[in-house]
């Protein structure tokens, strides 16, 4: 293969990683933005995703696209829940305080990544995807007779992979009117401007943070269901969506939804095409030391606003 | 606001029965751990040393989040640091140990202080989240240069690297009076150093950083002199454990190890000199007896899920007992330090 279509197939490969890594890094955005909480268990969402996806389609019989479609409604439901539950018995009682609630998710991570290891086991399990047809693409060349279409050996991806790309653009756009267009959008920003306002006026504010706390969850759990026929369900799966969707955040601007988008769509692409050309944990060293510098020079990110 | 004014009182105090006091408590508790090595049988005078080495390690991180009210979640870096320049450059530079341990400590002073000038442009949340990112680009490094340091798997000090004095620390008396001597010239000295001006000034940081601006003091400056003592600390502990125990690896500078100290801390009780060790104790034995049970009664998988119990006690703590043991005892007794 020539050095395009090479990268095109990188890039094609990032833009899945771009896609599962905006939905992770969503929901770790909205709930830092909304509820000012550094959530350290958010990785663990996203695992919980994964294996309860694999167990959801293992117990269902039948075609196996009938637990697939099972596992991606349930699957979030559940981690959604079960976050929801986190922030009524943990987070609300310290208060939300940024420092105790970072100690509490800590050990919550451990609790629910060491749970899964006791019950799930440490082995990395399959998940079939529902359809996974392959389509060779084209490659546009400029050759002898002016431009061709050739079909060059290897050049191709599934309809699985292209359906993880347009689920992720459709959450995200549901996400997006549910914010802007909707009472419970208009009731989350409220909030997040002003917390002690919005209490005032009446808006159980306890009830919208446990609220934004599950979806947080569940758009994690949500894009590991996504990508589980690609990977596999692991039980430290969580670390590296933890760390990209912690560099997204903070590289889009704390609490800034459409730069966490961007940011999402260009570290996934760069994820994708650097792992390509160099080690993996070489790009994971210099993106670590980028979310340090980003951080230490330019607080408030490359997209977000003072918040002065 | 309430701890600054009562410190505040007690640096106004004549300070004699109270230091008195504070200094008979000290030197009781090191005279205690001697003789307890008498005292106790060969397995526990072993896991012991190992907790004096621990508690060395989280008497650094005390010092930076217990008196200056900084909570690093990347100690793990500074411990590694001090692990692997003792390490790697009796490894590979073929020095005599006591040189290897001062590489050990300088590495570990050198890398606090840039991280200590980078980090500290941030406060609150992004300080965590910064100090977490160097630590993991540190234990990725680790993992890069796998030539060297064999990653995850380590590598193994040679005994005849571990001899120090003529002493050869491989044996068990030798390495549990070495990991005492470490423990009480960094447990006296962190109790000189809350007791002095500077750890005076680090506390009235903690409390209300304005009010200490207004005064006059260089905050960045003493922030900084205390991310360099609490990783010179931590360092020191890295080397220690690569010195006594002739193994270092890859799993030391990984994440686990940036919360464990902070875990023994808040256990035993943030801002006080006995907590670390207190801490130290209790959860390197919660997890040892934990998973002693799991594996007598239970499947080998519980035994490894040793991390589930520090999870659960770090929520437990900060939904119940956020001060601590230590904290506790001195809601009881003024008096301790």
């Amino acid at each position: 293969m020539d050095f395009g279509p090479y990268l095109f197939v990188a890039s094609l490969e990032g833009a899945i990683t771009a896609a599962v890594l905006a939905l992770t890094a969503v929901g770790l955005s909205i709930v830092f933005g909304i509820m000012r909480v550094v959530n350290v268990a958010h990785g663990e969402f996203y695992m919980l995703g994964a294996v309860l996806a694999w167990w959801i389609t293992s117990m269902i019989a039948g075609h196996p696209a009938l637990g697939f479609w099972v596992a991606i409604v349930a699957a979030p439901l559940l981690v959604g829940a079960l976050a929801v539950l986190c922030d009524r018995f943990i987070l609300n009682k310290v208060n939300y305080d940024p420092e105790r609630t970072i100690v509490a998710t800590i050990g919550l991570l451990y609790v629910i990544q060491q749970t899964t290891l006791m019950t799930f086991g440490p082995e990395a399990r399959p998940v079939q995807a529902p359809f996974n047809e392959r389509i060779a693409l084209p490659w546009f060349e400029y050759g002898e007779s002016g431009f061709q279409m050739i079909w060059p050996w290897g050049l191709s991806t599934t309809t699985y992979k292209l359906f993880v790309i347009v689920a992720a653009i459709i959450v995200l756009l549901v996400l997006w009117w549910v914010m802007t267009r909707t009472r419970i959008g208009l009731i989350m920003r409220a909030t997040q401007l002003d917390q002690e306002m919005a209490q005032a006026h009446g808006i159980a504010v306890n009830k919208v943070y446990a609220l934004v706390f599950g979806l947080g969850a569940a758009l994690a759990a949500l894009g590991a269901v996504l990508v589980v026929p690609i990977q596999q369900a692991y039980y430290l799966m969580g670390s590296d969506p933890l760390l990209l969707s912690f560099i997204v955040v903070i590289i889009g601007g704390l609490g800034s939804v459409l730069g966490t988008v961007v940011a999402a769509v260009l570290i996934g692409m760069s994820d994708g095409i650097i792992s390509v050309f160099f080690t993996p944990t070489l790009a994971k060293i210099l993106a670590t030391l980028l979310v340090a510098f980003v951080l230490v020079f330019k607080p408030n990110g490359l997209f977000g606003k003072s918040r002065e | 606001m309430s701890q600054l004014t009562e410190s505040a009182a007690g640096f106004q105090k004549p300070l004699l029965s109270q230091g008195s006091r504070s200094i008979l408590l000290h030197v009781g508790i090191v005279i205690l751990l001697f003789l307890l090595y008498f005292a106790l049988p060969v397995y526990h005078s072993g896991n012991l040393a190992r907790i004096l080495v621990l508690a060395v390690f989280a008497m650094g991180y005390n010092v930076l989040f217990g008196y200056t009210g900084l909570l690093s979640l990347g100690h793990a870096l500074f411990f590694a640091s001090g692990m692997y320049g003792f390490g790697l450059a009796i490894q590979f530079i073929d020095v005599v140990p006591i040189v290897a341990i001062i590489i050990g400590l300088l590495s570990a002073v050198v890398v606090s202080v840039v991280v200590g000038i980078l980090a500290l442009r941030t406060t609150g949340v992004a300080f965590m989240i910064v100090t977490l990112m160097f630590a993991q680009a540190g234990y990725l490094t680790v993992l890069l240069f796998g030539e060297y340091t064999r990653g995850d798997e380590g590598f193994n000090i040679h005994r005849s690297d571990r001899v120090l004095f003529g002493f050869d620390l491989s044996q068990a008396t030798n390495r549990y009076f070495c990991a005492l001597i470490l423990f009480a010239i960094c447990f006296f000295l962190t109790a000189w150093l809350v007791h002095s001006r500077f750890g005076k000034t680090l506390v009235a940081i903690r409390e209300n950083e304005e009010r200490a601006r207004m005064l006059g003091y260089d905050i960045q400056r003493h922030k900084l002199i205390a991310v360099i003592i609490s990783g010179a600390l931590s360092g020191a502990a890295g080397v220690a454990y690569a010195l006594l125990f002739g193994y270092a690896g890859a799993s030391f500078a990984a994440v686990q190890y940036s919360i464990l100290p902070l875990l023994y801390v808040l256990l035993g009780g943030a801002g006080t000199t006995i907590g670390p060790l207190i801490g130290t104790v209790f959860m390197f034995y919660l997890i040892d007896l934990s998973s002693d049970l799991a594996s007598a009664y239970l499947s080998s998988e519980f035994a490894s899920a040793y991390m589930l119990i520090a999870g659960i006690v770090l929520i437990l703590l900060t939904l119940f007992a956020p001060q601590g043991f230590a904290g506790l005892l001195r809601s009881k007794c003024k008096w301790l330090p």
